[in-house]
């Protein structure tokens, strides 16, 4: 056998393993497999559970909006924004010039249908709710450190970086929709 | 254990760090070389079967307060969240319900071996007296977190045990206000249980640890009594003997643990506690969980208030008296044929009163409680002390190395010579 740093590197006699060798090892990895089986619920029961995932998704009913107005409502623990965009409303964001956006994206891209908004109501720079029909853009408002979102949901001025999120969401019918 | 550690660690870096806290030291003297009786039986597993379940009722317990809420609104409906929205809340849940019913098996078990072969007796008593203490905070914590579920058998149990304290004069009453925090069994009652059933858990590994630390100073007691004379002759290493043999023991312990989880888990409960707390309505039966039942027929038996609370509370104090109240100097019952008839007799006592705690206080049942509570008292009070005194006990060993080679003959002999050669691999 060869020694170094303490080791032992080399051996120059070859030894069969034992039955103790094939115990241990074998001992050792249905422990480690009994290990993982303890260790996974522990570690599994702080993911979300049945109750909290049955809230992931919320169903609006868009029938009561008039046009020009904003609703509010509680989607994962945040505020969603649904506004019913007027006619004049859809033409101011569609027509924006992407040049004057801190962040660029088509109105096209973030809306399914042109006169249903569907964002969420947090601001991208600290966290705050913005305030609806208020601001230099017809949007919101944050009062916080003075964002100013579009009809958009866009940022156009102010420190915030991104543009209002846009949730995952869908048209269950034409005045019902799933967000989640 | 004599002396400071003899670990000198390999590494330079173990080195610095031993010479500065030596904590690998004390782990490889307590539980690496620590000399350990080579004759003792599978009933000295339970110190290692205690220690594995108080880790798995503190970590089950801390995942479940994740998803409690103590408040008397919310508190049942919090546990059924636990058992059908949580990620294996169900799993959390019996575990630790039926782990407390497991930690209670093992510990008797531990205490009646500990009764038997004399394990109180000198040097041990503070052992022993440390070991009575742990009880105590093991049963006030079942106790309390019994009552969080809050279903019917929590509150009224709660509401019995707590109107106990009435019973003690002239303070009684603002003693029981006091606990309350009102005048009943209500939210207040519910909130400081829930903080001190998570407090004192911590008591308790913290009187285990002064437990093990006695237990070292003396060293374990064995089967035939006698001390160790000879520590190459009769003491084999902790490790690996004891250390394989307490991972075997906790292993089968394990697979009973979870019969119960995954098959019967309700089994050792109580159906009423699956019915929301009702201050309006008694249940018929109120019982405690069947690791008090022996102390609740105690406390029925007697049939004045304050004196069934003193024979209930006396019956778990004389036990820490144990060690002066038995004369005999001969520790093991194995060499003790009288003693260990009653012995036997006190077990199937215990037994029997658990059994008459679930029944109702009438009848029949009332005299069988008072003649097993006579016999409870008489076996520590006047049998313990008269045996010593006038028994014959049976010849001991000479020492441990000769009870073992005695059993065996010449295939011990060989066996005990081949014992010590894993260390020479």
């Amino acid at each position: 056998m060869t020694w170094i740093w303490g080791l032992i590197v080399a051996e120059s006699t070859t030894v069969e393993p034992t039955r103790r060798d094939f115990l241990y090892i074998t001992t050792a990895a249905v422990g480690a497999v009994g290990a993982g089986s303890v260790a996974w619920p522990l570690i599994s029961q702080m993911n979300p559970d049945a109750s909290t995932l049955a809230l992931a998704s919320t169903e609006v009913d868009l029938a009561a909006l008039p046009e020009g107005g904003i609703m509010t409502v509680k989607w994962r623990g945040k505020p969603v924004f649904v506004r019913h965009r007027s006619k004049k409303e859809i033409d101011e964001a569609q027509a924006t010039p992407l040049a004057q956006l801190p962040d660029p994206q088509k109105d096209a891209d973030r809306v399914k249908k042109p006169e249903w908004l569907v964002v969420i109501g947090v601001c991208t720079h600290l966290g705050c709710v913005p305030l609806g029909h208020s601001g230099d853009y017809d949007g919101w408002f944050c009062p916080c450190h003075g964002s100013h979102y579009d009809t958009s949901g866009r940022i156009r001025k102010g420190p915030a970086p991104r543009n209002l999120e846009v949730p995952v969401y869908s048209f269950l019918t034409d005045t019902k929709v799933r967000i989640g | 254990m004599s002396g400071p550690s003899t670990y000198v660690p390999k590494s330079a870096i173990g080195r610095w760090f031993e010479s500065r806290l030596p904590i690998m030291g004390l782990v490889h003297s307590s539980f690496v070389v620590f000399p350990t009786p080579k004759n003792l039986n599978y009933f000295w597993t339970f110190g290692g079967i205690l220690s594995l379940m108080l880790a798995v009722q503190i970590i089950t317990g801390i995942v479940l307060v994740m998803h409690y809420t103590p408040h008397v609104d919310y508190a049942f409906q919090s546990v059924e969240h636990i058992m059908r929205d949580v990620n294996w809340g169900w799993l959390m849940r019996y575990t630790h319900a039926n782990g407390a019913s497991m930690f209670f098996i093992a510990v008797y078990i531990h205490m009646l071996r500990g009764l038997y072969y004399g394990s109180y007796k000198a040097p041990r008593e503070v052992l022993w007296i440390l070991g009575v203490v742990i009880f105590l905070l093991m049963m006030a914590t079942a106790f309390m977190g019994y009552v969080l579920p809050w279903g019917q058998m929590s509150f009224w149990g709660a509401t019995v045990i707590t109107n106990l304290f009435s019973a003690i004069p002239l303070v009684g009453e603002s003693i029981t206000t006091w606990l309350w925090g009102g005048y009943s069994v209500d939210n207040p009652t519910l909130n400081r249980f829930f903080s001190l059933h998570y407090l004192l858990p911590f008591m308790i590994a913290a009187v285990v640890a002064l437990h093990v630390w006695a237990l070292h100073v003396a060293g374990q007691n064995n089967p035939t009594g006698v001390e160790v004379k000879d520590v190459k002759r009769d003491t084999v290493p902790f490790t690996p003997y004891a250390t394989i043999k307490d991972g075997f023991a906790m292993v089968v312990f394990l697979a009973f643990f979870s019969w119960f989880i995954f098959y019967v888990p309700n089994y050792l409960g109580h159906p009423d506690n699956y019915i929301d707390a009702n201050p309006m309505v008694t249940p018929a039966h109120i019982v405690p969980e069947w690791y008090f039942l022996p102390f609740y027929a105690i406390l029925r038996a007697i049939p004045d208030k304050l004196g069934g609370v003193i024979a209930m509370f006396g019956s778990i104090a004389v036990l820490a008296f144990l060690p002066w109240l038995d004369t005999s100097r001969v520790k093991s019952a194995s060499f003790r044929p009288v003693y260990r008839v009653f012995f036997w007799v006190f077990v199937i006592c215990g037994i029997g009163l658990g059994y008459l705690g679930a029944m109702p206080a009438e009848g029949g049942y009332v005299i069988a409680s008072r003649i097993l509570t006579f016999y409870y008292f008489a076996f520590f009070l006047i049998i313990m002390p008269l045996l010593g005194l006038f028994e014959t006990p049976k010849p001991l060993p000479a020492s441990i190395a000769d009870s073992v080679l005695a059993r065996g003959g010449s295939a011990s002999a060989a066996a005990a010579g081949a014992a010590h050669a894993p260390e020479n691999k």
